[in-house]
């Protein structure tokens, strides 16, 4: 009898211990160059404000492949999770607040490796590879407006993930 | 997939036994553990969670170390070896309605946010093909569009090409080792800008593996599975945005009437279309796609003529 009353004494101890744990708040980073907060859990929502590269953010739910955040300003929100990482993204480069001895698991070095000094060099050994329609057809950005106008005009009806 | 939220986990008996075995191995070992896996599935088994974390090590030291932004500069100098090959079709409204039609598309594929987002351009060619390079940057021959006969077919195919983005297949053609060489460099480099010996270093590193891309797109082709795993990556896409999928085979079976054997562009570096419908067949059935009215009036206005 003692022994299974200790056996449900612990079982109570591990069971707030993982609520405690679970309940804790997950910190994510913003891994893309523009990321979006947005007032539904979809890329048809309205949007709140945009997010930074890097921009640390504070988890609070997950819903489907969106989480549900608070922002750097205490703003909350929607973000896709495509567009986060649980990596820490120090931002400069050369900075000496970078930690050594930190591991690829816990953060990345945002200009890290092939970056816009590679992209230089590599157009300086390659004169004939010219970048001038990449930069332009990187200019063409559809609003989420134009975007819910064309489902609707065109009488589609996303299964999953388009509801406003 | 849904997830549950933490607090409805929390009451989850289950994750009490996996959090106990879990503590056995060291509270620290826990909180790594959840950091990593907790908020991302909710729940794990302590042995489904130690293997994955010793595979994450091990992968990350090679492509998968390779971030978002780096997989952007990637995709850019792709685009643009692409683009010293074929000539832009340099027409506004059709190059309008191809990036209405794609990056609404991607919004609803396996990643909608890359690092610098889908963009797409028409190329100004006869030859059927298409090309999607890494992180987004997605080019259609002017002859792939005519295999086209309305817009829920062009949506087919720029499903396709968003899969081969979204499953990474550009990067995996990257030569096994050649990355290694790279993080060696950057890993002396730690986080201090790149110095001229370096940097060449890299460089060399970043065009080797560009080439190796830019050929398999161009010359030698994906394997079939690829192939076949970014057909079920478009299927998938049109389900979820509520095109009907059987679009993509009526497109293939129009490619087919169209590509000459033996001959250039997607003859060359993909599957034929007939071995492409008979997978396919299994996974969508053959019921026709009804016509959209409206959808039709705007793909003929913007690509019509093409």
């Amino acid at each position: 009898m003692k022994r299974l009353s200790k056996y449900w004494f612990s079982l109570a101890l591990i069971v707030i211990a993982a609520a405690a744990f679970a309940a804790a708040p997950v910190a994510m980073s913003v891994q893309v160059k523009n990321g979006q907060l947005r007032a539904t859990p979809s890329f048809l929502g309205q949007l709140v404000a945009p997010l930074n590269y890097g921009d640390r953010l504070q988890v609070l739910e997950q819903q489907g492949d969106w989480s549900k955040v608070t922002a750097p300003n205490g703003q909350s929100g929607w973000v896709h999770t495509s567009a986060l990482t649980k990596k820490k993204l120090v931002m400069k480069a050369g900075s000496d607040t970078v930690p050594t001895g930190a591991s690829g698991d816990e953060l990345a070095l945002a200009g890290k490796g092939f970056n816009s000094d590679v992209e230089a060099d590599f157009k300086a050994k390659n004169r004939k590879i010219d970048f001038t329609w990449v930069d332009k057809m990187e200019k063409i950005k559809v609003a989420s407006e134009a975007m819910q106008k064309f489902l609707t005009e065109g009488g589609i009806q996303p299964v999953e993930g388009g509801k406003p | 997939m849904k997830i549950a939220t933490p607090s409805r986990l929390s009451l989850i008996p289950a994750i009490a036994t996996g959090a106990l075995v879990l503590c056995v191995g060291g509270c620290s070992t826990m909180t790594q553990v959840g950091t990593s896996l907790g908020q991302a599935t909710g729940f794990v088994s302590a042995d489904q969670a130690a293997s994955i974390n010793k595979s994450a090590q091990a992968i990350e030291k090679t492509f998968q170390d390779i971030t978002p932004e780096q997989e952007y500069y990637i995709g850019r100098s792709v685009a643009a070896t692409v683009l010293s090959t074929y000539r832009p079709f340099d027409q506004q409204q059709a190059n309008a309605y191809l990036n209405l039609l794609g990056q609404t598309v991607a919004q609803f594929s396996a990643k909608p946010e890359t690092f610098g987002g889908y963009h797409l351009l028409l190329l100004d060619t006869d030859e059927v093909n298409a090309f999607a390079a890494p992180g987004g940057l997605i080019m259609i021959s002017r002859g792939m569009v005519r295999c086209c006969h309305s817009e829920d077919e062009l949506v087919a195919v720029l499903a396709h090409e968003i899969s081969h983005v979204t499953l990474q297949h550009g990067l995996k053609a990257i030569r096994k080792g050649r990355l290694t060489s790279a993080l060696t460099t950057l890993g002396m480099a730690a986080g201090k800008t790149l110095g001229g010996e370096q940097l060449g270093q890299v460089t060399e590193v970043f065009e080797g593996s560009i080439s190796d891309i830019t050929s398999t797109m161009m010359n030698n082709g994906y394997s079939r599975t690829t192939e076949f795993e970014a057909d079920k990556g478009a299927v998938a896409i049109m389900k979820k945005l509520g095109y009907s999928p059987t679009a993509l085979v009526t497109m293939l079976e129009q490619m087919q009437k169209q590509l000459k054997p033996g001959g250039q562009g997607f003859a060359k570096t993909h599957p034929s279309p007939e071995v492409r419908i008979a997978e396919l067949k299994k996974l969508v059935g053959t019921t026709p796609t009804p016509v959209s009215a409206a959808r039709q009036r705007r793909f003929q206005e913007t690509m019509g003529s093409i």
